[in-house]
This record gives structure tokens, C-alpha cells and sequence, in this order.
């Protein structure tokens, strides 16, 4: 039995004078424990997807399964993590961490061990009582990724969460999520238009066409991790799966042309 | 702290230079003491009007009713702002007649306001709960429309229910432009105060202004505008250290 179903999803955006297809006929399961890209360019209708699987969109026909589950509702199992990271400002970092399991009517004291022990974890120990406006990017996707963990989603979506860092806080970010997944076994399914991210990340890549947005291809990726992005078998991929998104991007190109 | 003492000397050498200028013209019999008392002869009657206990008296008459007012006022104004932020329909339901009472000035309330409550306490406070209550409930209204739908979608993601949302989410997401309402409000309610103390009530700063203008105390008339503006700025103070503790978090609010 699959982890997450997703069955003949389609989204159509009803625009004032024409509508979008965003998804059409979208099929894609995942296992529990899987690491999924999503890969395209802008406009294929990936962050869409995410979004359904989060309850955060409802689609225009079909269904999403998750553990047996329809999705209506956006809900604490199935965690989102944001490109604009979307902490609370004026909440602390603690605050922030704990925000989820107070809600849950989690006691204090259980509360205040979680949230030591994540704040250990993503290496935020000497924030804990700074507001996010001290904190630099990656320090808040931190704290984002910890609220998750905090509220234990089995399901992790990130919507292209490391595209606004830096290279090197991006490679650091991305060998903790490596390693928390390691250690977690959570389901991960993961958006971004960078190649070389996928790769460095995911145990299977989606390819996702330009508008509307189908799926491309499944590629699993075996290679065990770390994997090293210098290697002879990831430039292969990179090479094979560039070709694919750059067909995708070319469409892209070519309607925004049209659009002048 | 050279430079600070620097900046605080220039702060300090206009106004007494002025102060310098106006004694002398005074002194010299330049003009009437009735159209301009001399600084000197407004100090004494300050302190003189200290004295006798009745400055104290009008202050907290005025602070009082300042407070009353504007208690009542942002009272009513913050939940039904927070209401109309955060939903269409009750926005659609009050606002035009926001929209039209709105634009009156609190002062062309005053007639109404005699009849339905006669002299007083009651008709000023009526007044400057009004002067506060449309800043206070425009600014709430504004703030809870304008937070961010990322914060929202990631509470409800987190499993935040409509309780929580309003109380952790939208209540604090709003502060900032609620605090501006707030700080619009008083000084409206403080502007409010003085004018409805020139014709409902017998104390309080506005009262005492009008009355020494009977009897041509200039002296006196200007040492209660003195008053007045230093009560202002004290309040304005409070106000900021309330802001800056309760924006803590906010970007732009280092301190």
C-alpha cells in the first residue's frame, strides 16, 4: 500500500479571461521514507502540487491520499516548510519551536524537552530567546524545520525552502536534512528547479513539464549518500535530467515571449 | 557622550535664547503684560498655581478623563476592528455607516452630546471616546486585513484552530499598525479633552484656561498651554517605551 497517493489530480486557475491548467492528470505515489524532488522550471505547476498535498489548494478533480487518508485540509501531518521560511516575527525561537505542541495542549515540561533537544539538534542552542529578525536566512529555515519536527509530521513538504541562501548555508542545510531524514525516516517530498539540489537530495526525481503541468519522468537515483556532486554518475544524471528541464524551460521561454 | 552633550547644548540654546529675547522685550515695556506676560511672571504664577493645589487637581481631571474617554473608546473600537478585519461580512455590515460618522469631527458633536447627557463628566468622556475610537478602530481593521497569509497558512498548517489564530497569529501580527491607531487615538482623545473642559465641566486644564482668559490672567492662560504641552509629550513618552517594548520583535525596532 502507498504512503501518499496522488490519483488523476487536475488544477485548472480560473483567470478573468482565460484559466490556467496548472496540474493535469497527475498520478504519483510515494513510500513511506522516500526523499522526492519535484524538478521543473518556474510555472509547471510543482509549488502547486505541494500546495494540494497541503491541504493549501483544492484541486479541480481527483484526490490525494495520504495513510489511507483523503486530504481536505491543510494539517500538522503533513508539515510545510516555506521558501519564505513564514516563522512568526514576533514570536522567539523557542516560542517558535514550541508553537505547534502548544497548540496540541502539550504539558510545559514536556514542551521545554523538545524544544531543548531540537534547539540542540539544528544548532540554534544560543538563539533560543532572539527574535527572527536576528537571525539570518538559513538560521530561520532552521527554526522552521524545527517547529516541524517538533509537531513530528511523518510527511515533510518543502517548497523550494534553501533557494534564497547562500551556496555554502545551502550545502550545510542540505546535509542536516540529509541527516535528519537519515535518522527520522520521514516522507519527504521536496520542490526545487535546481538539478544539482535533486541529485544532491533525493532517492527519486519527478520531472515536471511546463504548463500544464504533467509528469515527465521518474528518475531514481540510488546512489548512496553523501553523494558527491563532483562524481562521474551525478554528472551523468545532471547531464541526462538538464536535457529534460531545459525542453521544459525552453516552452517556458518561448510563451513568455508570446505573452510581449 | 562629548557628542550627546553637544547635541543636547544646541537643543538647549534656542529655546533660551528666546526665552532671553521675550524677558527683555517684556521688561523693556514693549508690550502690554496682558497680551504678553514675561516668562518670568508665568513661572511665578505656575508655581504659585501649584501651590495652592489646584494645578495638581486639574492634571489629574484632565488625565482622567483622557483615560476614561479613551479606554472607552479604543475599548469598543479594537474588538469590532478585529471583527471587521477578519470577516468580510461584518466588515460589509458596519462599514458604511463607519464610513459616513466617521468624517464629523468629535467638536461638531458637542450640541448632541449636551442634550443626551447634559453637563459633566459625561458629555467630555462621550466626546473623547469618539475622538479615539475611529483611529483605534481604522488602524485595527487595516492591520488584521494586511497580516501576511504565509503566517496564517503556516499556523493552520501547524494546527493552529480559530482561537489560536486570533490570539497568536492575527492579534499580534496586527500590533504594529494597532499601536499607530492607539497613538492617533490618545492624542486625538488629549486634543478632544481640552475643548470639551472649555464647556461642560468646572476643573481640568481646558476649564482653567478659559476661566484666567475671563479675567485676563495671560500669565496663567499661558503656564496652563505650557501645562498642556508637557502632559502631551509625557504621554507621548509612555507611548513610545509601550511601543518599543511591545514591537520588540519587529524589524526596524532595534533599540
Amino acid at each position: 500500500m502507498d504512503y501518499i497517493s496522488i490519483n488523476n489530480l487536475c488544477k485548472t486557475f480560473q483567470g478573468n479571461d482565460r484559466s490556467v491548467p496548472a496540474l493535469q492528470n497527475i498520478n504519483l505515489t510515494l513510500s513511506r521514507g522516500e526523499f522526492v524532488c519535484l524538478l521543473g522550471p518556474s510555472g509547471c505547476g510543482k509549488s502547486t502540487l505541494l500546495n494540494s498535498l497541503a491541504g493549501f489548494i483544492q484541486p479541480s478533480s481527483g484526490e490525494i491520499i495520504v495513510n489511507g487518508q483523503p486530504v481536505k485540509y491543510p494539517g500538522p501531518e503533513r508539515g510545510v516548510v516555506f521558501q519564505e521560511y513564514a516563522i512568526f516575527p514576533w514570536m522567539t525561537v523557542a516560542k517558535n519551536i514550541a508553537f505547534g505542541l502548544e497548540i496540541k495542549g502539550t504539558s510545559a515540561a514536556k514542551i521545554r524537552e523538545s524544544v531543548d533537544t531540537l534547539l540542540d539538534t539544528l544548532g540554534l542552542r544560543e538563539f533560543r530567546d532572539r527574535f527572527p529578525k536576528d537571525l539570518s536566512g538559513g538560521m530561520r529555515q532552521r527554526v522552521a524545520i524545527a517547529r516541524l519536527l517538533a509537531i513530528d509530521s511523518p510527511v515533510m513538504l518543502m517548497d523550494e525552502p534553501f533557494g534564497a541562501l547562500d551556496a555554502l548555508t545551502r550545502r550545510t542545510l542540505q546535509d542536516e536534512l540529509l541527516r535528519i531524514w537519515h535518522e527520522s525516516g520521514k516522507t519527504i517530498l521536496f520542490v526545487t528547479h535546481s538539478i544539482e539540489e535533486s541529485l544532491y537530495l533525493a532517492t527519486r526525481i519527478v520531472v515536471m513539464t511546463y504548463r500544464p503541468g504533467t509528469i515527465k519522468c521518474n528518475q531514481i537515483v540510488t546512489m548512496p549518500h553523501p553523494r558527491d556532486p563532483s562524481g562521474v554518475e551525478f554528472n551523468e544524471l545532471k547531464r541526462d535530467l538538464g536535457l529534460l528541464v531545459m525542453e521544459e524551460q525552453e516552452r517556458h521561454t518561448s510563451d513568455e515571449m508570446k505573452a510581449l | 557622550m562629548p557628542a550627546r552633550f553637544k547635541s543636547l547644548l544646541r537643543g538647549i540654546a534656542m529655546p533660551i535664547l528666546l526665552l532671553i529675547v521675550w524677558e527683555a522685550i517684556c521688561r523693556a515695556g514693549l508690550v502690554s503684560p496682558i497680551m504678553l506676560p514675561s516668562p518670568s511672571a508665568i513661572v511665578s504664577k505656575w508655581i504659585e498655581w501649584l501651590r495652592s493645589g489646584e494645578l495638581l487637581l486639574d492634571v489629574l481631571g484632565s488625565l482622567g478623563r483622557v483615560t476614561g474617554g479613551f479606554l472607552l473608546g479604543a475599548g469598543l473600537a479594537l474588538p469590532l476592528g478585529l471583527f471587521m478585519g477578519a470577516s468580510p461580512r461584518i466588515y460589509e455590515y458596519f462599514n458604511p455607516i463607519i464610513q459616513v460618522l466617521r468624517p464629523i469631527p468629535p467638536i461638531a458633536w458637542i450640541p448632541m452630546s449636551i442634550l443626551w447627557f447634559g453637563l459633566g463628566n459625561p458629555p467630555a468622556i462621550f466626546l473623547i471616546s469618539l475622538g479615539a475610537f475611529f483611529p483605534v478602530l481604522m488602524n485595527t481593521i487595516a492591520g488584521v486585513q494586511n497580516v501576511d497569509g504565509i503566517y496564517l497558512r503556516a499556523a493552520r498548517n501547524l494546527g493552529a484552530g480559530r482561537g489560536a489564530m486570533f490570539r497568536r497569529i492575527i492579534l499580534p501580527a496586527a500590533t504594529p499598525y494597532i499601536l499607530t491607531g492607539i497613538r492617533i487615538g490618545i492624542g486625538t482623545a488629549f486634543i478632544v479633552v481640552i475643548v470639551s473642559e472649555m464647556i461642560a465641566v468646572n476643573n481640568g486644564l481646558g476649564y482653567r484656561i478659559l476661566e484666567a482668559r475671563e479675567f485676563m490672567w495671560s500669565d496663567k492662560i499661558i503656564a496652563g498651554m505650557i501645562t498642556i504641552g508637557l502632559l502631551g509629550l509625557a504621554i507621548d513618552q509612555v507611548m513610545n517605551a509601550l511601543n518599543n517594548h511591545l514591537l520588540r520583535w519587529h524589524r526596524g525596532m532595534d533599540n
